[in-house]
């Protein structure tokens, strides 16, 4: 069995993991170790051959595989090796073992850093009855299929679900020649950006049909029809305007899951909201020598984020593989008004470190306060135009004005609600 | 223009299990099935339960039959490398009716000869399976009642069959069957005409229609829906007994099932139909069995389902198993009546249709050099640190984990393709090594399968099926 033993070991290679690393090894990390499955760099955004990413990190308007090269380059030039068509099978106390080509492969490191990503919700998990046929795939499959493999999935299709990548395959399928009939979405409001709709829907005459569902699904051996039908305030289906679709594929754009079996076998504690690791500030989890970055700690919108995010937790796994890293009691960052989650949902007070809170709003708002306190004191607040379920927000507190806290953290967004 | 001496027809559990036994004698043997792959229709998406069938009536062909098919299975599963569950069974009552009829299903066990079915408390039971419905009064404990991976019970024999000289035709519909004198010649399938001796109706729910073409059909069969929920390995809330219910009146109640992979099933509904083709899960199905499941342990989490499936069982009347060797076209055998009891039954059916046979002028001579054992694909992810070594040394292809969530590799989904009767579709991919059967059903690994599948069997990507017919998995329209 090979071995190897590094100061970082970071698993995927995907914009959380490129970001990660490349700060751990700035940071002082001597060695710093990426595992990848895939046999090339990237992650999903290798498939995300749209525009729309890097305007808020880089102020410029990238596709997926553009802005996935410059983190790319940034990992190299630091000198992080990457393990390609390596895959992490169990993370252990002593070990990450793993396994490629060559064997199998322990690798010892300082700090583990997790950047696994995430998977797509499936048919399965919204237990939409009807038949099985063949047709039916998530939208990033579809997306791999005709992005990488350059099939084409389907001619007339219903897209389920109004997420970014439902709505960028809407555009990407009718440009490939397909007739998109539909987007429908369950809830009364859109779940992905507002930009996507504009861009990708809006666009190109693609109907979004707000507060419907697909109640049925036809078809022997391929995908026939699907129905459709409103739903009442419950989202419980109203059966009597149900209508049937004539098409030959559906695609699912449902939401997306934090891939956290690696996590799980180390006993890595989660939140039941987000579904990855419960983190501090410094992007460590509840297992001092394990942080989580990207989408496998939360689901994130815009890759910008993920990249800063990770660049946080990179950095901090080196500190805490030299020794560096800050240690204290925290207090906890909760959900308050309208907010769904807080992550990072624990605060080290006294640290030497700006604290960024990320948060998802339960419901839409127009002209909200949004504002994070500590008992009575407000830490941090500020007015914003528009908050939606679909777009993370965050709020940046000074270190200095995280010294001494003693009460839990609330985040909360008032007034406005629509 | 095929030849061959016996042709069966339908490579579900029970064809499969006749044309395995078959290939022991000198004789030579033919599957022909109208889907791509075997495993059958029901066999396939049933409960996957072999038992002891303590519950059936006594002194019935499916009983005598079903009681001596239960053990041939711990030797078979030996012999073929086939994963058995050695669980056990608990049929709780969890009420006061249920509770009354349990003098009743002892005795039937008792009259079934299924002598080791015993009475359990309402604490032994819990202690036994600490999630059952607490308000359980006492219950009845079935020790050798186990579960199976169906699809690997089908395509380990076929392969083991295949290894001993049977030869399969599959993509292929049987439109008529032709006698000269009174006895079975000629078969005619959509891949061309097969001269043979004998044929196997063992077509479940295609039977009437095989029946209907040599006049030996007085009996119809329709399909009965039985829909099931499948949920995640790491759900919270497991059995490790397979849990039975008493059925009522009103109901039959529900089964939960622990399966040999870690996962947990649930179901069955039990809705009659008579379109052969309705294999559509339905909200009001689904409630029902959530609701019925809930009985027997109310913290099921059905929020980890992984998938929903829909099994046709095909359901004879008059009811009852029936084997019937045609004196009016001799050559004929038909086995129709093969029920939910079908999986546990198919052993001892082959054994006994072949001594029908025999008893109707069929001689057999036994074949030197007959393979009894067979070893099935070694899977990646239930193999130790130092196995796995090994396996990546031996394979390199071992070293790739094309399904991230059931830890499959490609050194597992080339093998499925290329040994004997192998995988030719994406679905019989995931049935032989389960590639796709996690949580993600497919999304990661799919497209890679898809490219595997194409490579393997040479054809473009476009050619690649999910299953029969056209489920072509991409743009199907030319």
């Amino acid at each position: 069995m090979r071995e190897l033993e590094c100061d970082v070991a970071v698993i995927g290679a995907g914009p959380a993991g490129l970001a990660a690393a490349a700060a751990a090894k700035k940071n002082g990390a001597e060695k710093v170790v990426i595992i990848e499955r895939d046999s090339s760099p990237g992650g999903i955004l290798q498939q995300c051959i749209h525009p729309g990413f890097g305007l808020n990190y880089f102020h410029e308007e990238l596709t997926g595989p553009e802005y996935a090269g410059r983190f790319i380059a940034e990992a190299e030039k630091a000198g992080v090796k990457v393990l390609f068509n390596t895959m992490a099978l169990d993370l252990r106390e002593e070990e990450l073992m793993c396994s490629g080509p060559g064997g199998l492969l322990r690798v010892r490191s300082g700090a583990v850093v997790l950047a696994m990503g995430c998977r797509e919700r499936t048919r399965a998990n919204l237990v939409i009855p009807g038949s099985r046929p063949a047709g039916i795939y998530t939208a990033g499959t579809a997306q791999r299929l005709i992005n990488i493999q350059g099939h084409m999935v389907g001619k007339k299709v219903v897209i389920l679900g109004s997420g970014d990548i439902g709505m960028i395959m809407a555009r990407r399928m009718t440009l490939e020649g397909a007739e998109v009939k539909a987007v429908v979405e369950i809830m009364p409001y859109l779940a992905g950006l507002r930009r996507n709709k504009v861009q990708c829907l809006d666009d190109f005459n693609i109907p979004l049909l707000l507060s419907h569902t697909v109640t049925d699904i036809t078809g022997v051996d391929r995908v026939e029809k699907v129905t459709i039908a409103p739903v009442d305030g419950n989202k419980d289906p109203i059966c009597e305007e149900s209508r049937e679709i004539q098409c030959d594929t559906l695609l699912l754009s449902v939401g997306l899951i934090p891939e956290n079996e690696l996590s799980r076998g180390r006993g890595v504690p989660l939140s039941s909201v987000t579904k990855g690791a419960s983190v501090n500030q410094y992007m460590q989890t509840e297992i001092p020598n394990v942080f989580a970055c990207g989408n496998v700690l939360h689901v994130n919108d815009l890759v910008d984020n993920v990249s800063r995010e990770s660049e946080r937790a990179g950095r901090n796994a080196a500190r805490y593989a030299a020794g560096v890293l800050p240690v204290g009691r925290p207090v906890s960052a909760v959900p308050g008004e309208n907010v769904r989650y807080v992550c990072p949902q624990r605060v080290i007070p006294g640290g030497d470190e700006e604290i960024r809170l990320f948060f998802r709003v339960a419901a839409p708002g127009e002209e909200v306060t949004v504002s994070a306190r500590s008992g009575d004191r407000v830490l941090v607040s500020r007015k914003a135009p528009f908050v939606n379920p679909g777009e993370m927000e965050s709020l940046t507190i000074s270190a200095e004005d995280a010294v001494g806290l003693t009460a839990d953290i609330t985040v909360e967004v008032k007034g406005g609600a629509r | 223009m095929y030849n061959t001496d016996i042709l069966v027809v339908g490579a579900g559990a029970v064809g499969i299990a006749i044309a395995r036994e078959l290939s022991k004698f000198n004789i030579d043997v033919m599957v022909v099935d109208k889907k791509d792959d075997v495993g059958g229709d029901a066999s396939k998406s049933c409960s996957s339960c072999i038992s002891t069938e303590f519950t059936l009536t006594p002194g019935t062909l499916e009983s005598k039959i079903c009681q001596c098919s239960r053990p041939l299975f711990d030797q078979l599963c030996r012999d073929l490398d086939v994963p058995l569950n050695y669980c056990g069974s608990i049929t709780p009552a969890v009420n006061q009716e249920q509770f009354e009829k349990i003098p009743s299903i002892l005795k039937k066990a008792f009259d079934n000869g299924v002598y080791d079915v015993e009475y359990r408390s309402k604490e032994e039971l819990l202690e036994m399976e600490p999630n059952l419905n607490p308000e359980v009064l006492g219950g009845v404990y079935s020790p050798r009642d186990t579960q199976i991976n169906q699809f690997l019970l089908v395509v380990a024999q076929a392969e083991n069959a295949a290894e001993n000289g049977v030869e399969f035709l599959l993509d292929c519909k049987v439109e008529g069957i032709e006698l000269e004198q009174g006895r079975v010649s000629l078969v005619r399938t959509t891949k061309g005409d097969i001269r043979t001796k004998y044929i196997v109706n063992a077509a479940g729910l295609g039977n009437d229609e095989i029946a209907g073409m040599v006049g030996e059909c007085d009996y119809t069969v329709h399909p009965r829906k039985g829909q099931f929920y499948v949920l995640e390995k790491d759900t919270p809330v497991k059995v490790s007994h397979i849990i039975l219910s008493i059925p009522l009146p009103q109901t039959r109640g529900k089964l939960i099932i622990p399966t040999v992979d870690g996962n947990i099933l649930v179901g069955p509904t039990a809705e009659d139909l008579y379109d052969k083709d309705d294999k559509k899960t339905t909200k009001e199905g689904l409630k029902e069995v959530e609701r019925e499941a809930r009985m027997l342990v109310p913290g099921l989490h059905m929020e980890d389902t992984i998938t929903q499936f829909v099994g046709l069982r095909p359901a004879r009347e008059p009811e009852g198993y029936n084997i019937l060797v045609s004196e009016k076209a001799r050559g004929y055998v038909g086995i129709s009546g093969v029920r939910s009891s079908g999986l546990t039954g198919s052993l001892g059916i082959a054994k006994y249709t072949i001594q029908m046979m025999r008893e109707a002028g069929l001689t057999l001579e036994r074949k030197k050099g007959f393979k009894a054992t067979r070893k099935g694909i070694v899977n990646f992810s239930k193999a130790s640190d130092e196995e796995r070594d090994r396996l990546i040394a031996e394979d390199p292809l071992y070293g790739h984990v094309i399904c991230r969530c059931e830890t499959v590799t490609e050194s597992e989904i080339v093998q499925a393709i290329r040994r004997p009767v192998g995988a030719r579709t994406v679905d019989a991919v995931k049935r032989r090594v389960r590639a796709g059967m996690g949580r993600c059903q497919g999304g990661f690994c799919g497209p890679q399968v898809l490219e595997i599948l194409a490579r393997e069997l040479g054809v473009d990507a476009e050619e690649i099926r999910k299953r029969d017919g056209v489920s072509y998995m991409l743009r199907h329209e030319k």
